[in-house]
């Protein structure tokens, strides 16, 4: 099992690092995807197999499919590429490269320092996560519930195709 | 059976976190900005699912469904918005879209 | 009788309150039932209350305590009234002449647009000199003195659209301003050492604390005689008087002749006490005096606007009854102050009179030959003319002029130089009195008369001229009927005089010689302005300078403007950008800075804010480690 979490969590940085450095937005969005199961197998691996099931069907399945269905209502084409490239150039990379590094030398020097301990490799299954949703929790499942509603509702008026109402200052630019 | 140790777990979080985070910084077009985030947010719950692995408690993977549900909602709004700012100017680039600077 | 005395201040004050807040909506007869009936009401009063007055013997003193005012530790000063003879004589005189003004005005500004505002500040500033001659304590007295100022500087400027009025009321507050601090200066010096203001406490503890002429009582003494000195427009603070004629002639004369400007005379009355004890102060009262008797009459013999002979004429007056402060004579002060108050007052009227008929035309010298035209002004400006004069017998200021003449020789504390001075005095103002009537009612009619005065303005005049020769028989010298009603009156009060032995008997001299002195004077206009009327432009011509400078007022509007006003406007002109704002200028352009700094972080590109989160994500971090 060890060497599972090993394999997964290489393989989580490799997608990872992939979907970060792609021009084609489809290409980045596949390794996405690869780099999502990855994680669910850590998930699984780590004893939580109801979030690893979950992050299969909705960060790899509807989220990116989402993704895939705006993009395709985008209708971008080859030169989206070409942008891409020239917008992703090697001095763009160096001052956020060498900010993240500081960063994550900053949260790996954290994390080790509070000493290593073993994960119990005992599973939490569904029944215990559904019990703690609707129990003390269940005031954060009515919100999140609330909160979708308006992401729905959100999307559906940003999404509506206006015919001329544009932003008044947008409108004002534009002559 | 060998068990994991945690800090590997979570420094595979702050990896991905941080990967997220150069991808967000160095991006222009605003569905990879979004993509990113999606990452970051992932790590996140990545973070709270070895946490609660770690004490056995079902918490760890009640706040991942609440990350989960946060980011479903915000990824539907957030392509609606790119809908929207793609059609007004007709563009991904997100420097573009600085208008309210004045 | 005596509880309603409260009621005398405050109908005034109520009238005010009604004409300010509905007067607009009035029509003009409503507003001159509620600005004439309510000081009518406080004279009735105080007839009434004086009557009660006058019966108690001997003359007992109201007191009447209304409130607390303000309660601070041992400072208590209380809304309270004390009425004795000397603020009956005052309060008479204020509403009852304030009265008979009042009716006057009803017709003087009937066709005046800002009639309700013209009777909302008349009846404010009768409310408030009632205040100040009522109050028994001086800080009660220092809010009617300020309140009597404030209606001053509104009475004149009342018609504000010309920009010289507003000039002149300006200059009317600021310059009584200089001698109202010093007055207040002097009331912060009385409380420090007496711990009150009341004035009957301070009379009674005043004499044990100082010695004559200890310095503090001089000081103290000559800090209210600068506030006389500002409301009465004496010397050196007598330049605001003649400009403040700008006001509507009811004004002039209900204020700027009646009563305010006597303000001064009654608080050093008020005040004798520290006066008494401070000899050098008092001497000084006598010497500013007789000098401004002298100037203002110089000055009234020049002036051609028919107004401004009378406010010269009025400082002059004021003068005589300061000297007469000075040598003690309280008593022949407050007398000429009564009858200067009816005779000048009828003088305004009649004044006001002419100059509205004739079409607002000021200068004297454009009107004469009305003696045919205006009979009953004519009658009544000839007697109030004459008892401004001093004509001898048949005028009442004749017995109160001649009062101050004797007791400026004759009294204690009196000297050939006051009396001298006082002669002298008395042969310009007979000068340039019959001047005026001279040049205005004789001669060749200049100015086409508008109509006759309607009974509103002429019973006025009556009844003041009435009072203008009878109210001298009150008091008469002791070589002539001897009576003394009027100095009886005032004696619990105001100690009366004492006269040096050796003097008694010159007393009739020194009538004859006013008497004559007076005459001449009125024989001296005559021979100039009706016989040969081109002697006075020769004479003019012959000292143009001299007259240049009499004309002016000897040069005072022009010597302050030159050592206070232009240095001020100077320090003001650099000081323009003011300095203590500039501090906080600073403080605003140090703020824009950092503003504009800011701006530039604010590029409009999320990368850069997200660069911004990072990096403070990283500093927070780092102060973990390092802490």
């Amino acid at each position: 099992m060890e060497l599972i979490f090993y394999i997964a969590s290489a393989i989580a940085v490799g997608s990872t690092v992939m979907v970060i450095t792609r021009y084609n937005l489809i290409h980045a969005l596949l390794y996405l995807v690869v780099s999502f199961l990855a994680i669910a197998i850590v998930f699984f691996v780590l004893g939580a197999p109801f979030v690893a099931v979950l992050e299969v069907i909705v960060y790899a399945g509807a989220i990116v499919v989402l993704i895939i269905f705006v993009i395709m209502m985008l209708n971008l084409k080859a030169e989206a590429v070409d942008q891409e490239r020239r917008w992703l150039s090697v001095e763009i990379f160096i001052g956020p490269a060498i900010l993240s590094v500081v960063l994550l030398g900053e949260l790996g020097y954290y994390i080790l320092l509070s000493g290593t301990t073993g994960i119990g490799m005992h599973q939490v299954d569904a029944r215990a996560v559904g019990m703690s949703l609707y129990g003390p929790y269940v005031i954060g499942v009515e919100l999140s519930g609330i909160l979708l509603m308006a992401g729905i509702v959100g999307a559906y008026h940003l999404g509506r195709q206006k015919k001329k109402v544009v932003h008044r200052f947008l409108e004002k630019v534009e002559e | 059976m060998k068990e994991v140790p945690l800090d590997y777990g979570l420094l595979l979080a702050g990896i991905l976190f941080v990967l997220g985070l150069i991808s967000v910084l160095i991006r222009r077009n605003i569905i990879f900005m979004l993509i990113s985030v999606e990452i970051m947010l992932n790590a996140a719950g990545l973070a709270f699912i070895v946490a609660g692995s770690r004490w056995q408690q079902a918490e760890g993977q009640v706040m991942f469904i609440f990350i989960l549900t946060m980011a479903a909602a915000e990824v539907s709004v957030g392509l609606a918005l790119i809908l929207q700012i793609y059609h007004q100017i007709k563009t991904l680039d997100s420097d573009a879209a600085n208008k309210m600077k004045e | 009788m005596k509880e309603l005395l409260w009621l005398i201040p405050i109908l005034p004050f109520a009238g005010a309150l009604i004409l300010i807040v509905v007067g607009t909506k009035l029509s003009n007869s409503k507003v001159a039932v509620v600005g004439v009936g309510s000081v009518g009401l406080s004279a009735l009063i105080t007839i009434l209350i004086g009557i009660d007055f006058l019966s108690s013997s001997p003359y007992k003193s109201i007191d009447q305590v209304l409130w607390t005012w303000i309660d601070v530790e041992s400072f208590k000063p209380t809304i309270a009234f004390h009425l004795d003879s000397l603020s009956l004589i005052f309060i008479f005189v204020i509403t009852f002449v304030g009265f008979l003004i009042h009716i006057y005005s009803t017709e003087f500004m009937a066709q005046d647009e800002g009639f309700a505002r013209f009777f909302a500040y008349l009846n404010l500033f009768v409310g408030s000199m009632l205040i100040l001659v009522l109050a028994d304590n001086l800080l009660l007295m220092y809010l009617g003195w300020e309140g009597v100022g404030l209606c001053s500087y509104l009475l004149i400027g009342f018609w504000y659209q010309e920009e010289k009025n507003g000039y002149a009321a300006r200059k009317a507050f600021i310059v009584t301003r200089v001698g109202d601090t010093a007055m207040a200066i002097g009331l912060f010096m009385l409380f420090q050492i007496f711990n009150t203001l009341n004035i009957q406490e301070i009379a009674i503890q005043a004499p044990l604390a100082w010695n004559v002429g200890s310095p503090v009582a001089i000081m103290i003494a000559l800090l209210l005689l600068g506030g006389a000195v500002g409301k009465s427009a004496q010397l050196p603070l007598q330049t605001w008087l003649p400009d403040a004629m700008a006001g509507p002639s009811p004004v002039s004369a209900l204020i700027h002749a009646a009563t305010m400007v006597t303000a001064g005379v009654y608080l050093i009355a008020r005040t004798h006490i520290i006066f008494e004890l401070a000899p050098i102060a008092q001497v000084m009262v006598g010497v500013i005096g007789a000098v401004t008797l002298l100037l203002a009459g110089f000055s009234a013999l020049t002036q051609y606007d028919l107004k401004r002979v009378l406010a010269y004429s009025t400082i002059s007056q004021i003068g005589y009854m300061f000297l007469a402060l000075g040598v003690g004579a309280w008593s022949a002060a407050i007398f000429h102050f009564v009858i200067h108050a009816f005779f000048k007052a009828l003088l305004f009227l009649g004044a006001g009179a002419i100059i509205m008929l004739l079409h607002h035309e000021h200068d004297m010298f454009k009107m004469g030959g009305l003696r045919a035209k205006l009979p009953v002004i004519y009658w009544t400006f000839l007697i109030g003319s004459a008892s401004l004069a001093a004509i001898p017998l048949v005028t009442a200021g004749f017995y109160s002029k001649d009062q101050i003449l004797w007791l400026a020789w004759a009294g204690e504390k009196g000297n050939i130089w006051f009396f001298l001075a006082a002669l002298m005095g008395a042969f310009i103002t007979s000068v340039y009195t019959f001047r005026m009537v001279f040049v205005t009612f004789f001669g060749q009619e200049k100015t086409h008369v508008a109509h006759p005065p309607g009974k509103s303005m002429t019973t006025p005049l009556v009844v003041l001229a009435i009072l203008a020769t009878v109210g001298g028989f009150i008091e008469l010298p002791h070589t002539f009927g001897h009576v003394t009603l009027f100095s009886n009156f005032l004696t619990p009060v105001l100690s009366s005089v004492e006269v040096k032995h050796d003097a008694e008997s010159a007393e009739w001299i020194v009538q004859i010689v006013a008497a004559v002195v007076s005459l001449s004077g009125v024989y001296l206009a005559y021979f100039f302005y009706v016989k040969r009327p081109e002697l006075p432009d020769k004479i003019k011509s012959f000292i143009p300078s001299l007259y240049q400078l009499w004309h002016s007022g000897w040069g005072f509007d022009a010597l302050y403007n030159f050592i206070l006003v232009k240095p001020f406007v100077f320090l003001a002109e650099i000081n323009k950008r003011d300095i203590v704002d500039q501090i906080y200028g600073a403080l605003v352009s140090v703020v824009n800075g950092f503003n504009l700094v800011l701006t530039f972080t604010q590029s409009g590109m999320i990368r850069w804010y997200i660069m911004g989160i990072v990096l403070g994500a990283i500093v927070i971090l780092t102060i973990g480690l390092l802490v």
